[in-house]
């Protein structure tokens, strides 16, 4: 798995620099979230603009991410979600479920329950 | 317009490494399809996802570790037929429950994918172990 860190304004950026989020490699990817939440990472978002497919098992990591967020009073947003990708959050009714955003930026300037920094009127 | 007839079998360890290699081959047949009047990139995308979705079943659940899976691609004319021939025990694909959408699980999105995409689907035994057949009319 091809997965680079950075922090990012006080949250984790990760970058996915895979094609394909399948059965092969959906388990290193869900551990490696855990392991970062239980290291104390709270607020993860994860690129995955160079993914171009993504199967049941990949949702499933996406899914344990999100949960395991959650159960930490964390956050995990999902930015450059393509197209085809996005039409498997549809076919499985997960749209809702995820925090989605076009790019990092949007991801950063939303605060879940507050307002975002880009509708501050100076 | 007459479509040619194309049969593909591809032989594979039972290792999820192959998942990338037998989906791009779906992929490929679809844009190869130049006749086909629907959505392609949509049907390489999904010729994709069964076939993995399928694979991955198989892999995990039939029992067939370190045995080879020859996989069956077959259209002829608007009829697509894609076979996936395990030598493992098995395992029962009407067992398999419709994933709740409000309950969060992980796992368990696979055959409903597959059920959603294809006219049909069907796993049964054959002489040499079993079959995960998916047919659909493009």
């Amino acid at each position: 798995m091809n997965i680079t860190l950075e922090n990012k304004d006080g949250s984790t950026l990760l970058r996915f620099h895979e094609e394909r989020l399948d059965a092969h490699n959906s388990k290193e990817l869900k551990d490696y979230l855990l392991e970062l939440m239980e290291k104390g990472s709270k607020k993860l978002i994860l690129d995955l603009s160079e993914v171009r497919f993504v199967d049941s098992s990949g949702l499933g990591a996406l899914l344990s991410g999100h949960k395991n967020a959650g159960l930490r009073e964390g956050r995990f947003a999902l930015v450059g979600v393509q197209p085809r990708v996005q039409s498997m959050f549809e076919l499985t009714r997960l749209t809702r479920v995820f925090e989605i955003y076009p790019g990092v930026e949007d991801a950063l300037a939303y605060v879940p329950g507050g307002t975002p920094h880009d509708s501050k009127q100076d | 317009m007459t479509r040619n007839k194309i049969n593909l079998e591809i032989e594979i360890p039972t290792q999820t490494r192959y998942l990338g290699l037998i989906g791009n081959i779906g992929e490929q047949l679809a844009w190869d399809l130049t006749d086909y009047g629907g959505d392609r990139d949509a049907l390489a995308y999904n010729l994709n996802l069964v076939l993995t979705e399928a694979l991955t079943n198989v892999i995990k659940h039939a029992g067939c570790d370190n045995q080879a899976l020859r996989v069956c691609i077959s259209i002829e004319g608007n009829s697509l037929s894609i076979q996936v021939h395990d030598q493992g025990l098995g395992f029962d694909l009407e067992g398999v429950p419709c994933p709740d959408p409000e309950e969060l699980c992980e796992r368990g999105r696979g055959i409903f994918i597959i059920r959603h995409l294809m006219d049909s689907v069907d796993y049964r035994k054959t002489d040499k172990g079993n079959v995960l057949e998916m047919k659909k009319e493009l």
